[in-house]
């Protein structure tokens, strides 16, 4: 067996979600080369050839993949994939966005977001918002697989492995990059934070998204969000906790101002403890949550703030 | 322009699916179904189209078993201009729908196709993607502002880091995000004039497609269930109990 990792990164830096998606790969066995492919990448390839298991990292460093758009990296892919036995990405954005075009070139039915790997062809994954987990086996002779980062741990280092640098012309008269409006943030990313603090409609506003600041500043968390807080113009997209959103799993993940709907309960319920703030004795949150507080948010924030 | 968009039946959305205690799959008996939430944003985004002159013609399409034409009539109630209904018993896979697409893009050659980000039963978000590698086509994936301009769509996408915009070249596949619109309710002189709108129905084995499984459901479980927390009084005991009980802050 042989399994090609898809790098995640972005603005030249390896994103954490990779060491997990390579333990998954360590779960299925074989060989494991990681694929890099963007532009001044080089740092990235750097530490992916530290994650302990990896046995070759193949950079294709050109202009064509600056903007990892689905027709470009889907391309790469295809060529190198005769190679592999099984390809794998993080369940990101950018892998949900490029795998199933990989998948469908190669003619293969892909599963996506497995959370664990039982065997070389089999898989569990969430399906109906988590709220039941299939088992399923994957008969084609070449998997192709989006992996939920959150539910993997991370791989450990090594000595760095052998880095190949590949030369690959991919021309792209289909789709073309514009622009991208990124969030700026000193905090830690919501998919790594060992806490995450996420306010809801029960906020009112953005303003009010402050009161969770000095919080998370205490506690090293990263802020998110309730779809009904994202759509209410409160707080950016990329905040979304839940089936559609972002899917984290902290240590601590303090719900404020969320009523706990199926589909946010989808994108955080794995956290560790959860703890829930809400003026509403009757919210569903409360059935999840290992800490309730029953209580206005807007008087117990500043408590809490205080009490840390 | 002609608009294809794919529609899917699911569980309503404010349903939680059971499984059933064969663990062989989740029991759909007498659930509430619904269209696809997602689907309803694209089916509410060609409408659009058409109402602003773009588009003149929306077709909506749906793959499964005969149940799927109550949501083609949804589509149709919601402004589409005809329905197609390609008819299977068969549980399909990504894949084997969006090669069924791609035979309908073939027929029918729309310069757009506007299909949800992802279904809310199998949650797979596959079909779009898959569809634009089939037909050779540009692909703006979780789109929460399409603007088409000529012969291009400009797309901003909802991505991890922000939102990202790019521009596609038509022909295109474009999927929806939560906020690219506020779906419409269809009105009851709509829906009454829904029931004369044409409904094609093909048998989805007369396309020309393999639609043998290639990816087994071996077993479906509950998720673990959490232990039952509890009520705390203030937030001096939530610290207190945080920090000895849990353990996860210092
Ligand atoms: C296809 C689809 C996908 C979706 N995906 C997601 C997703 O990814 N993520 C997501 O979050 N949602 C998602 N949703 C939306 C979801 O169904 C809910 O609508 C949403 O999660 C509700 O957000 P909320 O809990 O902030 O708002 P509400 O349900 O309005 O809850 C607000 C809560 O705040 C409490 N509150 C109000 N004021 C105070 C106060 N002063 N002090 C304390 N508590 C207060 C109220 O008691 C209430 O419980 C999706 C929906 C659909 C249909």
């Amino acid at each position: 067996m042989s399994v090609l990792v898809i790098a995640e990164h972005e603005n030249g830096q390896l994103k954490p979600e990779t060491a997990k998606v390579v333990n998954a790969a360590v779960a299925i066995g074989g060989d494991i080369d990681v694929l890099v492919a963007g532009t001044n990448v080089a740092d990235v390839a750097n530490s992916a050839a530290q994650i302990a298991g990896v046995n070759n990292v193949r950079v294709a460093d050109n202009t064509a993949f600056e903007h990892q758009l689905a027709e470009n990296t889907a391309g790469l892919i295809v060529e190198l994939a005769p190679s592999y036995t099984h390809i794998l990405a993080s369940a990101s954005t950018t892998g949900k966005n490029t795998l199933p075009r990989v998948s469908a070139l190669l003619d293969k039915s892909q599963i996506s977001e497995i959370i664990s790997v039982v065997d070389a062809d089999t898989f569990k994954r969430p399906i109906y918002a988590g709220n039941a987990i299939a088992t399923v086996k994957s008969n084609e002779a070449q998997k192709i697989i989006t992996v939920r980062a959150s539910a993997f741990d991370t791989q450990g280092e090594q000595g760095a492995c052998n880095i190949e640098p590949l030369s690959m012309n991919i021309s792209n008269t289909l789709s073309e990059f514009v622009g991208i409006e990124q969030t700026e943030s000193e905090r830690p990313e919501l998919n790594a934070a060992p806490v995450v603090i996420s306010g809801g409609r029960g906020m009112q506003n953005g303003e009010n998204f402050a009161l969770l600041n000095g919080i998370a500043d205490k506690l090293g968390a990263a802020i998110g969000a309730s779809r009904a807080a994202v759509d209410a113009g409160f707080v950016p997209n990329d905040m979304q906790v839940g089936q559609t959103g972002k899917i984290v799993a902290p240590d601590l993940y303090i719900a404020v101002g969320i009523s706990g709907a199926i589909q946010h309960l989808a994108g955080m319920k794995d956290s560790k403890v959860i703890v829930a703030i809400n003026k509403d004795p009757d919210a569903p949150i409360f059935q999840v949550a290992d800490y309730g507080l029953v209580a206005d948010l807007f008087e117990v924030l500043p408590e809490l703030e205080a009490a840390l | 322009m002609k608009v294809l968009v794919p529609i899917k039946r699911v569980i309503d959305y404010n349903v939680k699916a059971r499984v059933k205690p064969d663990n062989s799959d989740v029991d759909l008996t007498n659930v509430k179904m619904a269209m696809n939430p997602f689907c309803e944003i694209a089916v509410e985004e060609a409408i659009r189209l058409k109402e602003a002159g773009t588009a003149n013609e929306v077709i909506a399409v749906s793959i499964g078993d005969k149940a799927c034409q109550e949501q083609l009539r949804t589509a149709l109630a919601l402004g589409a201009d005809k329905a197609i209904h390609i008819e299977t018993d068969i549980k399909l896979e990504s894949l084997h729908v969006a090669k069924l697409l791609a035979k309908l893009v073939e027929q029918e050659q729309p310069e757009l196709v506007i299909l949800g980000k992802q279904s809310i039963d199998s949650d797979n978000n596959q079909t779009g993607q898959m569809l634009a590698a089939l037909t050779g086509r540009s692909q703006g994936t979780f789109a929460s502002k399409v603007v088409l301009e000529g012969n291009k769509a400009q797309v901003t996408r909802e991505v991890d880091g922000g939102l990202q915009t790019v521009s596609l070249s038509l022909p295109a596949i474009v999927t929806t995000d939560l906020r690219l619109n506020e779906p419409r309710y269809a009105s009851l002189p709509n829906i009454m004039k829904a029931k004369r709108k044409p409904l094609d129905v093909m048998a989805a084995d007369s396309l020309g497609v393999d639609l043998a499984p290639r990816v087994e459901l071996l077993q479906v479980e509950e998720p673990a269930k959490r232990e039952a927390g509890m009520i705390v009084e203030s937030v001096e005991q939530l610290v207190t109990k945080l920090k000895t009980e849990a353990k996860v802050i210092s």
